[in-house]
């Protein structure tokens, strides 16, 4: 182990992990407000609506994110969207976020017992607000575990922007793998920071999860 | 702004063929070494002793924390710089394979430790030996229940098996990228791909059905 060289990069690697947690932070606000609006669409009355939810969860689902991300910053510009790279990366991967994360809301919202439902409406809710006051609140609790593992699969996905030259914490590594020909002490600078950012959001998800389990 | 002209895809169609070939067979072979990997890593969490233990919990948490992408450029750019030469074709296997094993031995060892006690007693008093009551009658039951959780894993593998095109493997992603450095054709050619990946899902999908009406016929 070369520990001087350790001391001497990891002030780049913390910019370059400062720069993950940033794009992080976008892509899971973008796939939130995707999931929001599909799982939306997915649990609503119209059949039209319901296939389009569907035919976004399986599209994004279906194809690999590396090849969404390859789609939206090399294919944009033949479709006049000209992207930076940080930019397409970010929206990629909130779109393909997006898609999980609404059948993780899905799921939260169909595990309420119907009765619930059925007991807000005779008592003269309506649907709207059944579903704002009586199913949500519920639903939320269900979802903060399965949304939370999504979330984490985001930060380790987000290496994939690596690939079109976002100057994040994979990209930072390979470079230096190459020019200073010490893989295993890049490898544990990288995992190490990795593993801050993942393994510090698997606690405060478990803790989220605790607290409201607490409540209920 | 250069629009779309999908015509010129079927011209290309044997070349991409070629890729989606590789596609499939880095993906079986990986997700089969996965599986066993993963049964191993759980069998020697649960029961080896900590010499043996201790390392390989650390090695799963390693793999866990961190992405594949990483883990390709370290067994494939990494490795060769202390003398360990693999080739491409091979670091992608393996870094598929150990990345997915660590999963699949999470679900493993679940899957083992949700097993009812009396399977075990009731082995070990015919007269199965330790090892032998894990081997035959563990591991069967393990698997058996762990089918669709570890399904799901198979998945994933199947898509994030397009990220070893970035150590130049020759698979879907990496010969689309061959015909649009040809073509400049990025968006029909990354669409025609990601349409394969899609049939590609469907059919794995359907084979994971089957699989799990077989497991549950056979209960």
């Amino acid at each position: 182990m070369d520990i001087a060289l350790i001391g001497r990069i990891i002030p780049v690697f913390v910019q370059a992990a400062w720069t993950t947690v940033q794009i992080s932070l976008l892509s899971l606000v973008l796939g939130l407000a995707v999931a929001a609006l599909i799982a939306g669409l997915r649990l609503s009355h119209l059949a039209v609506l319901r296939f389009i939810g569907a035919a976004y969860v399986s599209v994004f689902r279906g194809t690999p994110a590396l090849l969404q991300i390859f789609l939206l910053y090399f294919g944009g510009p033949q479709l006049g969207i000209q992207l930076e790279p940080f930019a397409a990366g970010a929206i990629a991967l909130g779109l393909n976020i997006g898609a999980y994360m609404a059948e993780s809301i899905r799921g939260g919202v169909l595990s309420v017992d119907r009765g619930q439902m059925e007991a807000a409406r005779s008592l003269g809710f309506g649907e709207g607000q059944s579903m704002r006051w009586i199913v949500l609140p519920q639903a939320a609790k269900l979802m903060i575990r399965p949304l939370g593992v999504n979330a984490v699969a985001l930060v380790k996905g987000t290496a994939l922007v690596a690939t079109i030259s976002v100057v994040e914490l994979t990209y930072t590594a390979q470079r230096f793998i190459g020019s200073t020909y010490k893989p295993f002490e890049i490898f544990a600078v990288t995992a190490v920071l990795y593993m801050i950012m993942v393994y510090g959001l698997t606690l405060v998800i478990d803790r989220l999860d605790r607290a409201y389990a607490e409540e209920a | 702004m250069q629009g779309l002209d999908f015509s010129i895809v079927p011209e290309y169609l044997p070349l991409i063929g070629k890729g989606l070939w590789w596609t499939v067979v880095i993906s079986v072979i990986s997700a089969l070494f996965s599986i066993v990997a993963g049964m191993g890593f759980a069998l020697i969490v649960l029961y080896a002793s900590p010499v043996v233990r201790y390392p390989v919990r650390l090695f799963m948490w390693l793999f866990m924390g961190t992405p594949l992408l990483l883990q390709l450029f370290l067994i494939y750019f990494g490795l060769v710089q202390i003398g360990i030469d693999i080739p491409a074709l091979w670091s992608g296997i393996i870094g598929l394979s150990l990345h997915f094993a660590v999963y699949n031995a999470d679900i493993f060892r679940a899957g083992i430790a949700s097993l009812d006690k009396g399977q075990t007693e009731a082995a070990r008093s015919l007269g199965f030996g330790a090892w032998q009551t894990r081997l035959y009658i563990v591991v069967p039951q393990a698997l058996r229940n762990t089918v669709p959780a570890v399904g799901n894993m198979m998945i994933a593998l199947l898509k994030e098996s397009s990220i070893v095109s970035m150590i130049g493997i020759a698979e879907l992603v990496h010969s689309a990228q061959l015909v649009i450095s040809e073509t400049y054709r990025p968006f029909e050619f990354y669409l025609t791909a990601a349409a394969l990946y899609y049939v590609l899902n469907l059919i794995l999908e359907a084979v994971l059905r089957g699989i799990e009406r077989k497991v549950e016929l056979s209960r």
